[in-house]
């Protein structure tokens, strides 16, 4: 502990005004022991989060003149403090982002790409010096109910009512595929950008459906028969990221939606006593996934498998079907054989279905947030106007293999691969007829009591009836939280 | 100069001292602070609830089958590792037939020490990765690859061995003794070879036999050692997050449905998937609680006189 380390503990909030002016000269080690003293206790101070707020020192250096051209007043010179999940999309985009933002506006910044979200943000948010920008996402993903509720989130309206990029005309608002915004909404105030443009559904090899003269199931009987057919050539039906339950209740809560509709999806999300016990729709829906599971048309062993072991699992031709969202191929790319022809479906339709076969779960994931107690709000603010615009998005298309939210946003020189290639036309023909549960984004603990009964019920330990009731329990238990009543959609 | 003296270690006392206090109890004071709290985790804003965390505890289920799955491993961790780290070290110490001297162990001892203390240099992560493997719940697993091979298991119903109720928490402790055994084994080993040949030899003499030889001489000459084990095992039977959080199922493990819980995975959960972090925190003083008690509850078990020799 020499005295340079108590020189330069400047704290992010100025909190070094307990040093003396001077130790003053006596003997060395009273000097150090002193010095040990006054240092430890600030830097604890800082460390421990006891210190609170702080942090008021934010725009006033980093506020611009604002004008047609520059609607937050992105003040040249300053610095952006950017956090990217660097997850399956890696985070090479943002670097490219950062490069043509620096470009642009003179503004440089201080780039972290990382997958311990919480880790590295969580002491940050509560000492109340977060970055500009963080892409949330991921398994260490703070979640942004929790965020939300501790008013550390921006309410992105501003960005979202600002002029396009592209056509200074038009609202940024305008200029995204319809719903897409909806993921990020607490409240009714969007505070997450959720950026990537996302399909659910199944996926299978058409190199596979090809050789065994098969073809896009539409309805549950005739999935439930190809099944079968697999099952006689020693080929799984279903494989599903058993130690991951988040993805089997992809397909469960997708049955449930197509079945009963935009209603009964809705019940679920606004926490109705009869989400689950009494609706006709789950029933149906839970009782279909479990007929897979009791006529062992599973892959075997799929129950207890991470998500990649199981998708390479499926790679390999070892089942038929997988649930999982638009990332999959990007994920999969080095486990996918050349001419596999990943292919993207909706969920097959049980009988007296509410919705056309075409409908899917689609949306946006991938939260892009700007903290509250940002330093630089106005480049920050502008950064997430430029993520949407043409430029940035074909950015992203080409360096992390996915769509954005942005209507048309990629440039027709960009060639998709097949999976992606079928989501777009998956998405197209579904047209409106998507939907989007928010009850993830909402109860992360109502999500997990629901996950964990569906690995329960895949395991064949429990029965549809009894998941239908833990379900219920999960948002009944939800329900009375006096906090859930706030989320509502209608 | 006495005076210059004092001045002088009090300069190296205090400094480590307040290092310690800052860094060591002053957090202990914080969480118990927290606990007594609604925080959420991600701001500093938040409001005194008094005792309602920890009364709110003891009617949550998920965290009761914690205690419980903890207290399991308190059980069968220490006494199954500790049995067997002797049984071997007594083994490769003195277990050897009678020859000139009387005191060695079996054949090849030197090679066998080595071995098993292999699994000590491995790091718990390292470890997960590994029995996931092992453990994996489809034919490409080691166990499931084996009993299919043998014929045991059918290969369309492997067995799930961390995705069954009744075996993740045996799966467990057995990842944990096979880690433990051999570090203790060389602790006892050290311990025994202290222990004076004469006392061997004059047993052989007598017409002790080995298992005389260890319940009469070895263990009672060993019982500091045993005791330090059974106080770090204690220990580490009520923590087991690393394991149990990335080899068991859901988010930050405690899978299938809560049957790996341990107390450590519950809070985890609380303090950073679903915002409950004054909640949580209040776990982690229970935690504390409960892991003082066992250390002084195993230290005051297992005291006995001290043989000198």
């Amino acid at each position: 502990m020499g005295s340079t380390t108590a020189e330069h503990d400047h704290g992010p909030e100025g909190a070094d005004t307990t040093h003396p002016e001077g130790v003053g000269r006596r003997d060395l080690i009273k000097r150090s022991a002193a010095l040990g003293l006054i240092t430890v206790p600030t830097m604890s101070f800082l460390s421990a989060c006891a210190s609170g707020g702080g942090g008021d020192d934010t725009s006033e250096d980093s506020q611009g003149k604002t004008s047609e051209s520059n609607p937050f007043g992105v003040k040249k010179g300053s610095k952006l403090d950017v956090v990217i999940f660097k997850g399956g999309y890696g985070d090479a985009y943002a670097k490219a982002w950062e490069a043509a933002f620096q470009k642009k506006w003179g503004v440089t910044s201080t780039h972290t790409g990382t997958q311990e979200i919480t880790g590295k943000l969580q002491p940050r948010f509560n000492a109340g010096n977060p970055p500009d920008i963080v892409d949330d996402s991921g398994a260490q993903q703070i979640p942004i109910d929790v965020l939300y509720k501790n008013d550390q989130l921006l309410d992105l309206a501003a960005v979202l009512d600002a002029p396009s990029v592209d056509d200074p005309a038009k609202k940024v608002r305008d200029t995204l595929i319809p719903g897409t915004l909806d993921a990020g909404m607490q409240e009714d105030k969007i505070v997450a950008l959720n950026y990537i443009y996302t399909v659910w559904g199944l996926w299978y090899s058409g190199k596979l459906f090809k050789e065994n003269g098969w073809e896009e199931p539409k309805t549950w009987a005739d999935f439930l028969t190809i099944c079968k057919e697999a099952k006689a050539k020693d080929i799984g039906g279903l494989a599903h990221q058993g130690k991951y339950p988040y993805y089997i209740n992809v397909a469960i809560m997708d049955l449930i939606a197509k079945t009963g509709g935009l209603d009964a999806m809705k019940a679920i999300d606004n926490l109705d006593p009869k989400a689950f016990v009494g609706s006709d729709a789950a029933k149906a829906g839970v009782e279909a996934i479990y007929e897979v599971v009791e006529k062992g048309y599973l892959m075997p062993g799929t129950n207890g498998l991470t998500h990649t072991e199981s998708q390479t699992r499926w790679n390999q031709y070892k089942a038929v079907f997988i649930t999982s969202g638009s990332w999959l191929e990007n994920e999969q790319l080095k486990q996918t054989p050349d001419d596999f022809d990943m292919k993207f479906m909706p969920m097959p339709l049980l009988p007296d279905s509410v919705m056309p076969f075409e409908a899917i779960r689609a949306g946006s994931g991938e939260p892009f947030i700007i903290p509250a107690k940002a330093k630089n709000l106005p480049a920050a603010k502008e950064f997430m106007r430029m993520m949407l615009s043409k430029e940035w998005s074909t950015l992203f298309a080409k360096e992390a293999n996915s769509l954005t939210i942005l209507k048309d946003g990629v440039d027709a020189g960009v060639q998709l691969r097949p999976g992606t290639q079928s989501t777009v036309e998956a998405s197209k023909a579904a047209g409106d007829n998507t939907f989007r549960y928010l009850y993830t984004e909402w109860y992360s603990e109502m999500d997990t009591a629901i996950q964990n009964a569906s690995n329960e019920l895949m395991a064949k330990r429990i029965q549809p009836a009894e998941w239908l009731k833990r379900a219920q329990a999960a948002v009944d238990k939800q329900a009375k939280d006096p906090e859930s009543k706030k989320n509502r959609r209608d | 100069m006495r005076k210059g003296q004092n001045r002088f270690v009090a300069g190296f006392l205090l400094a480590p001292v307040a290092l310690y206090l800052i860094f060591v109890i002053w957090p202990y004071i914080q969480t118990f602070g927290y606990s007594l709290t609604d925080w959420k985790g991600q701001s500093q804003t938040f409001s005194f609830i008094g005792l309602d965390n920890y009364t709110a505890l003891f009617e949550d289920d998920i965290f009761l089958q914690a205690i419980w799955h903890n207290i399991l491993f308190l059980v069968f961790i220490p006494v199954i590792t500790i049995l067997l780290a002797l049984f071997f070290a007594f083994m490769l110490n003195a277990g050897g037939r009678g020859r000139a001297g009387g005191v060695s162990g079996v054949a090849g001892s030197g090679f066998y020490k080595i071995v098993y203390f292999f699994p000590q240099v491995l790091s718990l992560a390292i470890l997960a990765v590994l029995f996931g493997a092992v453990y994996r719940s489809d034919s490409g697993g080691m166990v499931n690859g084996l009993l299919m091979k043998l014929g045991l298991v059918d290969e369309s119903a492997p067995v799930e061995w961390l995705n069954e109720p009744n075996m993740v928490l045996w799966a467990l402790i057995l990842v944990v003794v096979w880690h433990g055994v051999g570090f203790y084994l060389v602790l006892f080993s050290a311990a025994m070879q202290a222990i004076p040949r004469d006392i061997y030899e004059a047993a052989l003499i007598d017409g002790a036999g080995r298992a005389h030889t260890f319940f009469r001489i070895t263990l009672p000459l060993l019982w500091d050692s045993v005791q330090t084990a059974w106080v770090y095992l204690g220990i580490a039977a009520m923590d087991m997050f690393i394991l149990v959080s990335t080899m068991t199922a859901g988010e930050y493990g405690g899978g299938p449905d809560h049957h790996s819980e341990v107390m450590a995975t519950v809070m985890m959960r609380n303090f950073l998937l679903y915002g409950r972090s004054g909640y949580a925190c209040a776990m982690g003083v229970v935690m504390l609680l409960l892991t003082l008690i066992v250390s002084v509850v195993m230290l005051r078990a297992t005291r006995r006189e001290r043989v000198e020799f």
